[in-house]
Parts: structure tokens; sequence; C-alpha cells
């Protein structure tokens, strides 16, 4: 990293929290479940154009026992719900839940016997990004929001206890 | 406009065609319910019609007969289409099937019901394609309550 020449063999001293914080937010392995057309939008967001790897989170492991992020992108019925919840509750600990779309985070303009009204009645979600489908941009100013949200975070923390 | 087709179902079946029209090209034969597979077996043998597009169906509640099932016929020999309904019943409505006629009618007929709560009598195995085990009632009829919602797991707050 270039430090080695200006400390040399020395000492550096933080909090726990500052430095698990500092790799958790820019290594974030994310898990897409994608459903729907946002999945397109979701794969130019995560192409070389907008280059995400900027951020640490170029990295999708599809399987959620792998994963740190759970993107869901798209529309989520109540005949999928279960298979989200479970999905979610594969992941380990700490994990984080962005809600890709207007779809997943309030149905979108599916109101009807089929549609979910929001990701946030089955799991937890820690970001919504608007958009019909989002921009790139919004994804990363999300992606960046919650590397602002971890870093405010304790290793202590838990979501279940 | 005379169409060849539209003549031959109606002189073929004057007593069970209850209307015909074509609009721009789109026939449309509305024959009896109990005529269906009379009437789609001639199509098939007689007219050369050998693919099922879709079947599908409308609910035209208050009207009485309630429903209506629709199927579009194209022939793959003539490029000939045609589309051919038929009245249904409100009252436990149920309709013969066309499975044993063309094979492909088998998951058309499966979400009908599904979605409309028409009995087609004779499919071979008459169950929900698309909405989940448990759910009650049927979600395309016009009277299914709009904010109605079934959910397989417990939502949070």
């Amino acid at each position: 990293m270039g430090l080695e020449t200006s400390f040399g063999h020395s000492y550096l001293t933080t909090r726990l929290d500052a430095a698990v914080n500092w790799a958790r937010k820019y290594s974030f392995f994310n898990y897409p479940f994608v459903t729907a057309c946002c999945g397109m939008e979701f794969m130019s967001a995560f192409a070389s154009t907008y280059d995400i790897a900027r951020f640490g989170a170029e990295y999708p492991r599809f399987s959620p026992r792998q994963a740190d992020v759970l993107f869901v992108v798209g529309t989520v019925n109540e005949k999928l719900a279960p298979v989200l919840r479970r999905v979610y509750d594969q992941m380990c600990e700490p994990k984080w839940v962005v809600s890709f779309g207007v779809c997943a985070t309030s149905g979108g303009f599916y109101d009807n016997y089929a549609t979910v009204q929001g990701i946030d009645k089955i799991i937890p979600v820690d970001i919504y990004i608007p958009g019909c489908p989002p921009r790139p941009e919004a994804v990363l100013d999300a992606l960046v929001k919650l590397q602002q949200k971890v870093d405010r975070e304790s290793v202590l923390d838990r979501k279940y206890k | 406009m005379t169409s060849y087709l539209l003549e031959t179902v109606k002189s073929k079946f004057p007593q069970h065609v209850l209307e015909t029209h074509a609009f721009r090209g789109d026939e449309t034969v509305m024959v009896k319910k109990e005529a269906l597979p009379e009437v789609a077996a001639f199509l098939r043998d007689s007219l050369g019609f050998d693919f099922l597009m879709d079947l599908t169906a409308v609910d035209y509640l208050p009207r009485e007969p309630r429903f209506e099932l629709v199927c579009h016929f194209y022939s793959s020999r003539h490029n000939y289409r045609l589309r051919l309904k038929c009245p249904v019943e409100g009252n436990a409505p149920s309709v013969a099937s066309l499975t044993p006629l063309w094979a492909g009618a088998n998951w058309f007929e499966r979400e009908v019901w599904d979605m409309f709560g028409i009995k087609f009598e004779g499919h071979p195995d008459l169950r929900r394609i698309l909405m989940y085990d448990g759910f009650e009632g049927h979600p395309l009829r016009k009277d299914y309550p709009l904010k109605k919602r079934q959910p397989r797991i417990q939502h949070r707050d």
C-alpha cells in the first residue's frame, strides 16, 4: 500500500470497531436475488462501465451462506416470499439487505393479490433504492450509503439475539 | 364480406353457432358450450387447425352467462386463424376439456381453472398452476376482493 515507506517497522493503534468495519465495508460479498427486469440494470451496474470494484463490492456469491449483502432485485410475490425468507435466514451475521427498485421496495405498481407490498414485510431492509429501474448511479449511491451505515455499527451488534 | 371459415362453420353447425363476426380479418365464432368439443374437433380434423395458440376466459360479471371461454386457433398449413368463444354459466361453471384434441390445452385449462374457477370435464390433472397450495378463491374473478392478500408466511408488523 506504500504505507511501509512512511511508517517502516512501527505500530498503528485503532479501535476494533473501526478496523473491522473498515474491512467489512470495502469487501461486500453480495447475493443477487434477482426476480425481474431490474436484474438487467443490476448487471449493468455491476459490469465494467460503472466499475463497482471501486467500492470493493464486485464479487457476487451465488450462495447466501457466503454472502454479506442480499440484493433483492425485482418483484417478490406471495408465492416466493418463503423462499426469500429462507435465503435471508441462511446468511451468516453480519448481513445487510438492499431493496433494489420500487417493486422490491413497495410492490411498485403491482398492487394485487399476488405481490408482496415491499420486501420489508418479509425481512428487515437496510437500504432502499428507488427507480423503475434504478440508474447505476443510484445503485452506487446506495452502496456508499450502506458503507456509511456499516461504519456506524459495532462488532457487538446483532440483528438477532 | 363473406368469410370462408365463418360460412363453413355456420353451415356445418347451424344449430350450435350463436353468432359470428369478423373485424379487420379477425374472425370469431361464438358457439354453445355443449357444442364446443364437436366444433373444435371439426376445426382440427376438417379445417386444418393444428395449433391451439391460446385458451383463456373472461369474467363478465354481472352478466349471465357470466363467463366466456376464448380459444385461439391457428392452422400452420393454411395460415388461418380463428377465435372460438363459448358462454359459460356463473353457477358452478364447467366446460368440456380440449386436452384430448390438443395436448397443449392442458396447462391453459389449469390456468383458467386457477384464475377463474372454471372446471374442465375430462381434464387429466386439473389443479392450480400459478397460485400456491392453500390459496383460496380464484383471483381473476371480478368479485375477488381487490385488496385481499393470502400470505404464505407471517408478514412483519
